[in-house]
């Protein structure tokens, strides 16, 4: 911890809290998609900006651990550039923004699309754990729903979205089922990356911190997307290529360049888009340095 | 009761590092369940438990989390040891226990494995994780292991756990998502078992 803060123990939570946590961590792997409840605590930086990530994050990175944190696939915005920080101030570890390299990724609602590998864990910041709570308020509710199984209402959810508009038009946060048994939240990943979970061989964890629960999604565990025999799942398609890298299998963002109604689909994963560039991938827009000055009328 | 300070062995050496290095590896155990993993680091273990118990128990035991002791380990000494590193209550009830130390008996079995908590149905997490000492652990056993975690289906020999044991452990895979989570620690290596890897033979 050379260029680290001092008076602070390494990864910024004392070790108590840390066991508590890990605790929690080890029964949530052994229960797949299971909420375990955790004593939450207050981080310096306001709920909604990944305090349920950073907490396990902490518990569970080790000094040799890279780090990559991204925000919506991106390396470079202020949530994701803050946490790293944090991480090589308080844990002085090395940070990266190649998915390639790191060991440990901290993501708010991206899954990048390089696969994962087995010396890899992604940690997810969840705002929402409970994928049942917009149909059951109750908590006391919720919690026997689980242990029933007594799924019935999601189903009528997305089936009420068929009726209403010809197809389920949940795009993010799409609910899944964990090793045949418990219905999870993903997270508000766009449902995009929900294939990406199935099998990963990477280990998943969940940190929710307002809401004070961890979960997970062990390596090699089967996670279905909820769908209906005559309307199965499908993930979003574009007519575009990537502007930049030209990549078609990727998560692309709308960009809009000017007010003349301009726009551009560019890869939300900067990392991906970026190696493509590197490896000579080029896309259909020559990209600008600056928008075309508007000419006057 | 006072603890000798004397015969007191030493815990972690860096605390902060040498906790995180043996959950990592614990963690990896319950992800990759089946798979062979060297304990991280050097300790001195305290008298009937080997270093694999010891630096779990280290790692994750503190005043939150009650340990039972089986008959075979329990002596003053690691008492005093618990107590003074991890400031553990102990306790006799299994139902109570967060964590277990369990050793086999003549047969191979481990008695009343099925008494320790299972969690409740809405909150199974609240399930006692059972350390069991074994003598070696090996890939090359007629033990078979699969579910998630498992790419391909594991073999496992853990001597000398007989096929009482693992009876007693298909039962409790049955049980999920109740149940208990199962360490196997030889001296110098480990095995983790989650409720969700389904053993046969």
């Amino acid at each position: 911890m050379s260029d680290g803060l001092s008076g602070y123990n390494f990864a910024y939570l004392d070790e108590q809290t840390k066991r508590m946590i890990r605790r929690a961590l080890l029964k949530a792997v052994a229960i797949p998609g299971y909420q375990v409840p955790f004593a939450g605590r207050e981080m310096p930086l306001p709920y909604g900006w990944g305090t349920g990530g950073i907490q396990v994050t902490a518990a569970v990175i080790a000094p040799g651990d890279v780090l990559k944190v991204i925000d919506q696939g991106a390396d470079d915005t202020t949530n994701a550039v803050s946490i790293r920080r944090f991480f090589s101030r308080t844990a002085g570890v090395a940070t990266t923004t190649r998915t390639a390299d790191a060991t440990l990724i901290q993501t708010r609602h991206r899954i990048p699309e390089r696969p994962l590998t087995e010396a890899q864990i992604i940690v997810y910041q969840v705002p929402i754990p409970e994928p049942l709570r917009w149909m059951e308020p109750r908590e006391s509710e919720t919690k026997k729903m689980h242990a029933l199984l007594e799924y019935g209402v999601m189903q009528v959810k997305l089936y009420e979205d068929i009726a209403h508009l010809g197809r389920i038009t949940t795009s993010y946060d799409y609910p899944v089922r964990v090793n045949g048994h418990y219905i999870m939240s993903p997270s508000p990943i766009p449902r995009f990356d929900n294939p990406k979970m199935n099998q990963m061989a990477a280990l998943q964890l969940f940190g929710a911190g307002r809401e004070k629960r961890i979960y997970a999604v062990p390596p090699y565990t089967r996670v279905e997307s909820l769908d209906f025999d005559d309307y199965p799942f499908e993930i979003q398609r574009w007519d575009q290529h990537c502007a930049l890298c030209g990549a078609s299998d990727s998560y692309l963002d709308e960009m809009v360049t000017d007010d003349h109604g301009g726009r551009l689909f560019i890869c939300s994963d900067t990392d991906y888009c970026g190696e493509r560039r590197a490896a000579g991938h080029r896309g259909d827009t020559d990209l600008p340095a600056n928008p075309a000055p508007r000419t006057a009328p | 009761m006072t603890a000798d300070i004397d015969a007191l062995r030493p815990g972690f050496e860096n605390p902060a590092p040498d906790a995180n290095a043996v959950f990592r590896t614990v963690l990896t155990g319950f992800s990759y369940p089946g798979r062979i993993l060297a304990l991280p680091i050097a300790i001195a273990a305290p008298p009937r438990l080997n270093a694999t118990a010891a630096a779990v128990l280290l790692a994750l035991a503190d005043l939150d989390a009650p340990v039972w002791l089986t008959a075979d380990v329990d002596t003053a000494p690691l008492r005093s040891w618990l107590q003074f590193h991890c400031g553990c209550p102990l306790t006799a009830l299994r139902e109570e226990a967060v964590f277990a130390v369990a050793n086999p008996d003549a047969f191979g079995a481990v008695d009343g494995l099925a008494e320790f908590a299972p969690g409740r149905a809405e909150s199974p997490e609240t399930s006692t994780t059972v350390i069991v000492q074994v003598a070696d652990l090996r890939a090359d056993g007629a033990v078979r292991l699969s579910g998630p975690g498992i790419a391909a289906p594991r073999s496992l020999a853990a001597p000398p756990l007989s096929p009482a044991f693992w009876a007693v452990l298909r039962d409790n895979h049955a049980r999920f998502p109740q149940g208990i989570d199962v360490i196997l620690a030889a001296p110098d290596r480990m095995v983790c078992l989650p409720r969700t890897t389904l053993t046969e033979g």
